[in-house]
């Protein structure tokens, strides 16, 4: 009977324990939110760090998009071939990374590459007492250090999967194309033909979007929200990467399913 | 905001308790410090020297009793006027907590373009005056990394100083520094603090070095106030506290074993 109910206690204290986080977490991205003025005031403090969470992803998200793209030009040749149909590979190519592989993989590849390195830098700023420092200096750490990291990771997104999908259809060119010899025309007319702005396009930069806020929201707070030592910071670091992975694989189906419903 | 009476005393500590969850760390302090004053707070690691520091810059509130910083309750400060107390404070964190992603040059200036319209070229005179103050002007260009943790703890100093502020506390500032260095941070604390007309208060367990520089001093323990007086008054003192802390003697009413069975059992029942 004891085992019973300390089984329940933990179910229920771990319950309450993740009620109790998502609420902080919740009240740290309003806090962030209303206290951006300053950095659009100064928008040099959000450029900067879109070089450090933006530009310096650049080339993994470059290269992976070529090799998505890539893969995606053989796998696709070698399936529509068997039906007749190999010059609607620009179509599939451009679908699959426009409605989906860009924003989800680069989200993937901006959580692990930049999500990471927000929260180690966030979580040691922490611990060597940088954030407590600038808070005697009455200057306030959420407005001055989270509100440009959180800005920078979502203008940043969207824009590294817009490049993900333009360097993918650039590899399933290179290889449908160049390599096995897909008539040229054929292969950018139908993609042109076939890709609806609205429908692909625009719900492929929602994702994105939605994408960025949720990876930069869990970068910054489990950086906020480290224990200040070097386990705290490590940890928090696998978390980041571990929550953003998940959570855009699952607001990836919520989203796909509002908006592609076998329209 | 009721204000108190102007007095001679720039912070007053009144009664003050603390406690983190059910661990009481201070249990009603009472110390006052005079404008002009260079004064140490002194006592073991643990003993709450640096909450002490932590509820004067308002960032904890006191559980019981007042702190008061210029004759203003520091805890009944709304954030805007606790942000505008804090302007004219400084605080030096213990290992001095550079930005580490700013010059030495830019970390003296931060606050200067946080808080000021200042020209550049005005910040810049500032920055060099300031990091000339501590010796380290020609170290400007370089990266926190770069530095030793004396040259480190100096550059903190200058950016501490940089709005000129009229309280400055250290926490901690011999902390890990080599003999020179330590000498050098003294002596620095006590010259900046007459230059400016400031008020400092330094925290710190290092006695040689602190009984050579400050007017005043107190000693904690458990979490009250157990003795106070000029340096030269604790050199002398008998009492059995402050006469081990002075001399660092290993037992006295500071006892060096931390509460152990029987040594004798301990080491026959062979189960620690």
């Amino acid at each position: 009977m004891t085992a019973v109910i300390s089984f329940l206690e933990d179910l229920g204290g771990r319950a309450t324990g993740a009620i109790h986080r998502l609420g902080f977490a919740s009240r740290f991205l309003l806090l962030t939110l209303q206290n951006s003025g300053m950095c659009f005031r100064r928008f040099s403090l959000v450029v900067r760090e879109i070089y450090f969470a933006g530009v310096q992803s650049l080339i993994i998200i470059l290269v992976s998009g070529l090799f998505v793209g890539m893969v995606l030009g053989l796998q696709g040749y070698d399936t529509l071939v068997r039906y007749g149909s190999s010059s609607a590979l620009g179509v599939l190519v451009a679908l699959s990374l426009v409605r989906e592989l860009g924003p989800v993989v680069a989200g993937l590849l901006f959580a692990s590459r930049a999500g990471s390195a927000i929260t180690a830098e966030i979580g040691l700023m922490k611990a060597t007492e940088q954030l407590a420092a600038m808070e005697m200096m009455a200057v306030d750490p959420i407005a001055r250090v989270i509100a440009p990291r959180f800005w920078a990771g979502v203008i940043s997104m969207p824009l590294l999967a817009a490049m993900f999908s333009a360097m993918g259809v650039f590899g399933g060119y290179l290889v449908g194309v160049r390599l096995i010899g897909v008539d040229e025309g054929s292969f950018w007319s139908q993609m042109q033909a076939a890709v609806d702005f609205q429908e692909d396009i625009l719900n492929g930069v929602i994702k994105s979007v939605v994408f960025g806020v949720a990876v930069t929201w869990i970068a910054v707070f489990e950086g906020y929200d480290a224990p200040p030592t070097a386990e705290g910071v490590s940890g928090a670091t696998t978390r980041t990467v571990v929550t953003s992975s998940l959570t855009i694989l699952a607001l990836d189906f919520m989203l796909t399913a509002f908006m592609f419903r076998g329209a | 905001m009721p204000t108190k009476p102007a007095t001679d005393n720039l912070v007053e500590v009144d009664n003050v308790n603390f406690a983190y969850d059910s661990r009481q760390i201070l249990k009603g302090v009472n110390l006052a410090i005079r404008r002009g004053q260079v004064v140490a707070i002194m006592g073991l690691s643990g003993c709450g020297k640096t909450t002490l520091l932590r509820l004067i810059g308002g960032a904890l509130r006191p559980a019981g009793g007042e702190v008061r910083v210029g004759g203003r309750a520091v805890a009944k400060l709304s954030h805007d006027e606790l942000f505008a107390l804090r302007r004219k404070m400084g605080m030096l964190f213990q290992f001095g907590a550079l930005f580490t992603d700013m010059s030495c040059y830019d970390n003296v200036a931060f606050q200067m373009r946080e808080h000021t319209d200042l020209p550049e070229e005005l910040i810049d005179d500032l920055v060099l005056m300031k990091l000339q103050a501590v010796g380290l002007r020609g170290a400007h260009r370089l990266m926190p990394s770069e530095l030793s943790g004396g040259m480190a703890r100096r550059v903190a100093l200058a950016r501490t100083t940089a709005l000129d502020p009229m309280l400055i506390m250290y926490d901690e500032p011999f902390a890990g520094l080599d003999p020179v260095s330590m000498g050098v941070i003294g002596q620095l604390i006590r010259r900046l603090n007459d230059a400016l007309g400031a008020t400092s208060i330094i925290v710190t367990h290092d006695v040689a070095e602190a009984l050579q520089v400050v007017d005043d001093v107190y000693f904690m323990a458990d979490g009250v106030i157990i003795a106070r007086g000029t340096p030269a008054e604790l050199r002398a003192s008998d009492k059995p506290f402050v006469h081990q802390f002075v001399h660092g003697e290993m037992d006295g009413p500071m006892p060096f074993h931390y509460p152990a069975e029987d040594y004798g059992r301990d080491l026959y029942s062979g189960e620690a």
